[in-house]
């Protein structure tokens, strides 16, 4: 049943949440109240929307899971256009919002008996060997299953915006506008280089701008400042540079032999096709959130834990009455107060590790506040039918098995996954990097120089995308791939090669403790020996 | 090796910093920094107009020197670890704890509010003596809660009286 108009956090500690004019949207021919500014998955969220769409095969429930336009959980059909993800798209009055591959919609899918039902008969992945031995068995099943794994309906509408196309040309281009990026825009900008910045986003910061706590680091990197403000303070500098350009809601889909292509939205009916040549680019798309294996990982109200951030810190709605947060990285803990700031109880943070995995001080602020910490511990299952109603946690022994008899239900209506990220790497890889894999850096990453250049001359990388740390070592990262493209470009002179060197040797301070040693030992494996020649 | 804090969440008795002396913490208030772990941050430091703080590296976690501290909070309004507590014994045998306090409803000079240890048990009823509103920090408001004397080392949390903890 959706409820309108409740679960929006009408005050917070930290943040003043501004919402636009009061808008309708229409969620399966039911009229929601939403409000500008709010992404569509937020509105719905707020108005007790759970389950987002169905799975292909057995028809689970989803619900949303990064809100950032990194998984496709929250795909639905949007004034007629399917697969539209509405974690990313702003309500408009009238709009018009269905979920899809449900009959009559993801809520109350007919097809859920396939999950309720059959699945007790074909548990998941049996039918790699059920039906197996009969060839004519076989194709009969493979047909029947196929037809539930559609995406249901045609289109009903199509694209119907004009795009024209625009040349340009620029020394540096900048894809991304998180921490990373706007600090390479801004220290290749400074000296004298011309940078275009672009972001899929209608906001720059990235990730920034749900960032509440207050930052570590040094005052350099406005340490002791709140993420939030951060995003602000670099963006001003931004703008205050004139040969710097920023074009936001501009997504680029390839880079080919230091031309880039990207899409810039104007307006809904409106668009630009660019065609940049950049004798310079850096990618700083930053990192997607990873899941973990559980039964019923994928039950709405197991979401991510940036996706509950964005949700929380950004629009302002309540993730649920009581948390259970999986991983005490950093992410998990700061989550965690995150969430009480807000008026949300979290039952427990649960870490297999044997020790906490975050900084102790982001770990003594929440168990001050009677929050239970069970390292040695890992979630078995998540309960509930359509959404989370609980979970079940249990203790691990010295080869990460659980203990029978340990089990203990948990009470919650939410668990976040806070179990790290992973670097979105997509046009690396299509601009010909080399790659490798490197655990310490959170997954596939490329081969750079100390100066962050890939092994592809003149395409550099800066922060999560060149390795998952957090947004103090990004801005870090800019600054040197950022100088370093305007040093090489002949801008700066003696002044930006002194600094350059100091930015490097920064970095290095910054990692000389515990929690950069697993990146430095990343970074000794994919550090390209000498300078990129070819 | 033990895994201690990391382990638990919290510091025991024998993993605290040193204490200052008693008659410093008469004198008036000191900063007390719990943060034994070596992680990269340094605002605290950075922020001491006394260079009472001492860090080798910003990894090195600071060390405070009782003696060169003057109490003028700066570093407690920037701690983004909320490790930072003023301590100080009054005459009248009572102490007095200020603390980082970033929750809804703030905190005003003479709320009644419950007192929590490091492992969240509530080990008593303080009252609110002064306050930093949280406007002119940031959002980050300071609240001094009076507290007996005996429990200024052990007091790390306050909730409003009548809130569910």
């Amino acid at each position: 049943m959706v409820k309108t108009e409740s679960g929006r956090l009408q005050e917070h500690p930290i943040v003043d949440f501004k919402r636009g004019g009061e808008v309708t949207i229409y969620f399966n021919g039911q009229p929601i109240k939403a409000y500008e500014g709010e992404t569509v998955a937020a509105a719905l969220y707020a108005a007790g929307v759970r389950v987002f769409s169905r799975s292909f095969r057995w028809h689970r429930p989803r619900g949303f899971f990064c809100a950032i336009g990194k998984c496709s959980a929250c795909m639905m059909e949007v004034d007629g256009i399917p697969n539209v993800r509405t974690c990313k798209v702003y309500v408009r009055d009238g709009m018009q919002v269905r979920t899809q591959s449900g009959l009559p919609d993801a809520e109350k899918d007919v097809f859920s008996i396939l999950d309720d039902v059959i699945d007790k008969v074909f548990p998941h992945g049996s039918h790699y060997s059920k039906f197996t031995t009969s060839k004519r068995a076989r194709e009969f099943m493979v047909k029947r299953m196929r037809k539930f794994t559609g995406f249901g309906n045609p289109p009903r509408a199509v694209f119907q915006g004009k795009a024209e196309l625009e040349e340009t040309e620029t020394d540096v281009l900048v894809v991304g506008g998180g921490p990373g990026g706007m600090s390479a825009a801004i220290n290749a900008g400074k000296y004298g280089a011309k940078v275009l910045l672009v972001d899929e986003n209608a906001f720059l910061g990235g990730q920034l701008v749900k960032q509440t706590h207050r930052f570590f680091g040094s005052a350099k990197e406005r340490a002791g400042t709140r993420g939030i403000r951060i995003a602000g303070i670099l963006e001003e500098e931004l703008n205050s540079i004139e040969n710097v350009e920023v074009r936001k809601e501009t997504r680029v889909f390839g880079i080919y032999n230091g031309e880039a292509g990207a899409y810039q939205r104007l307006d809904d009916e409106n668009g630009k096709l660019l065609k940049i040549r950049a004798k310079k680019i850096v990618v700083a798309t930053g990192a997607y959130e990873r899941t973990l294996i559980f039964e019923n990982n994928d039950l709405p109200g197991v979401y991510g834990a940036g996706g509950v951030q964005t949700l929380m810190n950004v629009y302002g709605i309540k993730p649920g009455d009581m948390g259970l947060i999986v991983g005490s990285g950093n992410v998990g803990l700061i989550l965690t107060y995150q969430l009480m700031q807000a008026g949300v109880n979290v039952a427990a943070i649960v870490e297999a590790m044997p020790r906490i995995g975050g900084y102790f001080v982001h770990a003594a602020k929440v168990r001050r506040l009677g929050v239970p910490i069970y390292v040695r511990h890992t979630i078995l299952k998540a309960k509930g039918r359509k959404s989370v109603e609980g979970a079940v946690i249990a203790k691990l022994d010295d080869k990460w098995q659980p203990i029978p008899g340990t089990e203990k239900e948990i009470k919650c209506d939410f668990i976040c996954v806070a179990v790290g990220l992973s670097p979105t790497h997509e046009l690396l890889y299509q601009a010909g990097c080399e790659m490798k894999f490197v655990p310490e850096l959170g997954g596939i990453v490329p081969l750079r120089s100390r100066f962050n250049e890939t092994s592809v001359k003149g395409l550099y990388v800066a922060g999560d995308v060149a390795g998952i740390e957090e947004a103090t070592a990004a801005i870090m990262e800019g600054r040197v791939a950022g100088i370093h493209a305007a040093v090489t470009l002949g801008y700066g002179g003696e002044e930006a090669k002194k600094e350059l060197e100091e930015a490097v040797k920064e970095i290095e301070e910054f990692r000389a403790g515990p929690f950069g040693e697993r990146i430095v030992n990343g970074l000794k494996k994919c550090t390209l020996e000498s300078e990129v020649v070819s | 090796m033990s895994l201690g804090y990391l382990e638990r969440g919290y510091l025991e008795k024998d993993e605290l910093p040193p204490f200052p002396s008693k008659e410093r913490l008469k004198k008036k208030a000191v900063a007390y920094i719990e943060c034994p772990q070596p992680i990269p941050c340094s605002p605290c430091f950075e922020s001491c107009p006394a260079n009472a703080i001492e860090m080798k590296n910003i990894n090195d976690p600071p060390k405070v020197d009782y003696e060169k501290c003057t109490g003028c909070m700066k570093c407690i309004r920037v701690c983004p670890g909320l490790a930072i507590f003023m301590l100080r014994l009054r005459d009248d045998g009572m102490g007095e704890v200020t603390l980082q306090y970033e929750f809804l409803p703030w905190l005003k000079k003479g709320d009644r509010v419950k007192l929590y240890n490091r492992k969240g048990e509530e080990i008593g009823e303080g009252v609110v003596n002064w306050v930093l509103p949280p406007e002119r920090n940031d959002n980050t408001s300071l609240v001094r809660v009076e507290v007996p004397a005996e429990l200024i080392f052990e007091v790390r949390a306050v909730r409003p009286v009548g809130v569910k903890a």
